[in-house]
C-alpha cells in the first residue's frame, strides 16, 4: 500500500490489517517509532477535528508535522498549479495528509508526488480514515465486522463520511438501512457498489422504521456548506433528531455513531446512554490514523 | 422506400453499423462539417442491427482515439479503409476498458476539469457506465461529453 485515497482501493485484508495495526498501537503491543520523519498537514479546506486527530497521531508516534490551512496564504493563491504546490512540498515532508474541497484531488495528488498520500476527505468523495476509524469502532464495540445491520442516518447525498463507510462495510456481509430526506439520498455509484457485492440495502425517510433493528446507528450532520441554496438548508435542518426518548426498545448492543461535528442531530441527553459512542469513535481515530501513517512510512 | 444509395468514395474511411441515429453525434465529434467531404446514411436496413446509420469520409484516417468514442457511442461501429475505391483494411469497434483524454468529466467539481492534466473514465462494458478514477462518480455514456478529436 503506496497511499491511502479511496476504500475502492483497499481489499478486505488491507483493512483487516490496518485495523489489526491499530488495536495493537492501542494496546501497546507494538511501539512504533517514526522520529525524524515530518508530515504535510494540507488542509485546503476547514477542518478542525480530522486536523487535531492527524497531528496527535504524527506527534504520538514520535513524527513532525508541517500545517497549512486554507490557500489564503500560500502561493496557490498567487496562481501557482497545485501540482507545483505538491512537488514542492514534497522536497520537504516524508508524507502528504490533504483535504481538499475539489473531487479527486487526493488522486491527482498521488499520481504527482513520489511520496505517500493520504486523503483526508476530497470534497464530496472520499474520507478514507473515516471510514477505517468507523470500522475500528464498530469491531471494538461488537466484537465483529461480519455481518451486522448499520443504519446511516441524515446527509447521505454529500456526506463523503457515509459514502466511505458503506463502501467499507460492504466487504463484511453488512445489511445497511439508509434513511435520509429523499433529494439527500445516496448516491446511485455508492448503491451500484453494494449490489455488485450482493449487499442488502434499504431506503427510507423515517428513523423510527430502523432504530429498533440495527447494531450500529450511524448520524450525519446535515452539511450546511454542501447547500448551493440556504432555503433548501432550512427545509432539511433539523428533520433527523435522535432523542434519548427514541431510544427504548432498541438493541441491547446498539452504539450510535457520528464523525462530529454534530450540530442538533443527537440531543445531549443521548450523551450520558450505554449507546452513546461518539467520543469514543474519536479517540479510534488517533489510533487508526496512527496505524495508517506507521503503514504508510513502512514502519509495521 | 427501404434501398438507398449512398455514394462511394474512392479514398477514405466508411464508418459502418453505426447505431441508428448517432452518426449526426459523430459527424459533430469528428468535426466533418469544418472541412472533409463526406456524406451520412440514416436509419438504412441492416440484417444485422435492423437500422443503421453509416458515414463516408474522402481523403480521412481514423486516428487510435476517435475509434475509440465512436465504440463508446456505438459499439456496432465497424471501420474500413478504402484506397482506390477497394477495401484495404477493415476493422470493428473494440470498446476500451480504459478511456484516457477522450472524454470531459460532467462534475464541475472533478479535479480534471480544474487542473491541467488528463481525464481517465473506466468502463462498465455490460452496463454501459463510465466512472471517473478522479472523483468516482459514474456516467451513463450519453450523459458524458467527448473532447474535440485532434
Amino acid at each position: 500500500m503506496n497511499n491511502l485515497i479511496s476504500m475502492r482501493d483497499l481489499s478486505k485484508a488491507d483493512i483487516l490489517k490496518l485495523l489489526s495495526t491499530a488495536e495493537k498501537i492501542e494496546t501497546g503491543e507494538i511501539k512504533v517509532d517514526i522520529t525524524g520523519k515530518l508530515a504535510a498537514l494540507l488542509f485546503f479546506e476547514p477542518s478542525t477535528r480530522t486536523l487535531f486527530s492527524f497531528d496527535t497521531a504524527m506527534k504520538k508516534l514520535g513524527g513532525k508535522t508541517l500545517i497549512m490551512t486554507g490557500t489564503g496564504n500560500t502561493s496557490v493563491k498567487k496562481g501557482e498549479t497545485f501540482s507545483d504546490t505538491l512537488m514542492t512540498i514534497s522536497q520537504y515532508a516524508d508524507i502528504i495528509i490533504q483535504r481538499s474541497p475539489i473531487e479527486g484531488a487526493a488522486r491527482y495528488a498521488a499520481e504527482v508526488v513520489d511520496i505517500p498520500v493520504v486523503n483526508a476527505g476530497d470534497g464530496s468523495n472520499q474520507h478514507p480514515t473515516q471510514a477505517l476509524l468507523d470500522l475500528y469502532s464498530i469491531m471494538k464495540t461488537q466484537g465483529t465486522l461480519e455481518n451486522l445491520k448499520i443504519g446511516v442516518v441524515g446527509d447521505l447525498k454529500f456526506g463523503r463520511t457515509v459514502h466511505s463507510l458503506c463502501q467499507a462495510m460492504s466487504d463484511f456481509n453488512s445489511e445497511i438501512h439508509l434513511t435520509s430526506p429523499t433529494h439527500l439520498r445516496m448516491p446511485r455509484h455508492i448503491l451500484d457498489d453494494l449490489d455488485e457485492k450482493g449487499i442488502t440495502w434499504s431506503e427510507g425517510e423515517a428513523l423510527e422504521d430502523i432504530i429498533r433493528e440495527v447494531d450500529i446507528l450511524y448520524v450525519t450532520r446535515i452539511q450546511k456548506e454542501r447547500f448551493a441554496d440556504i432555503d433548501d438548508y432550512k427545509k432539511v435542518k433539523g428533520s433527523y433528531v435522535l432523542r434519548r426518548s427514541m431510544l427504548e426498545g432498541v438493541k441491547k448492543n446498539l452504539k450510535i455513531m457520528h464523525p462530529l461535528p454534530r450540530v442538533d442531530e443527537i440531543c445531549k441527553d443521548v450523551d450520558g446512554t450505554e449507546y452513546a459512542y461518539y467520543f469514543q469513535q474519536a479517540r479510534n481515530g488517533v489510533y487508526t490514523r496512527q496505524s495508517i501513517i506507521a503503514t504508510l512510512l513502512g514502519k509495521v | 422506400m427501404n434501398e438507398m444509395k449512398v455514394q462511394r468514395i474512392e479514398n477514405g474511411t466508411v464508418i459502418d453499423h453505426i447505431t441508428a441515429g448517432k452518426a449526426l453525434y459523430i459527424a459533430q465529434l469528428l468535426h466533418l462539417a469544418d472541412s472533409s467531404l463526406f456524406v451520412i446514411g440514416s436509419n438504412l436496413q441492416s440484417s444485422k442491427l435492423g437500422k443503421k446509420d453509416i458515414i463516408k469520409i474522402e481523403n480521412y484516417q481514423l486516428h487510435e482515439g476517435e475509434k475509440k468514442s465512436i465504440a463508446l457511442i456505438s459499439p456496432s461501429a465497424s471501420f474500413t479503409e478504402i484506397r482506390n475505391f477497394k477495401v484495404v483494411a477493415k476493422e470493428t469497434a473494440e470498446l476500451p476498458e480504459i478511456i484516457k483524454e477522450l472524454i470531459v468529466c460532467p462534475n464541475h467539481n472533478c479535479i480534471t476539469n480544474l487542473e491541467d492534466m488528463k481525464s481517465r473514465f473506466s468502463l462498465n462494458a455490460r452496463t454501459m457506465t463510465l466512472q471517473c478514477s478522479y472523483c468516482e462518480k459514474k456516467y451513463t455514456i450519453d450523459e458524458v461529453k467527448f473532447k474535440r478529436q485532434i
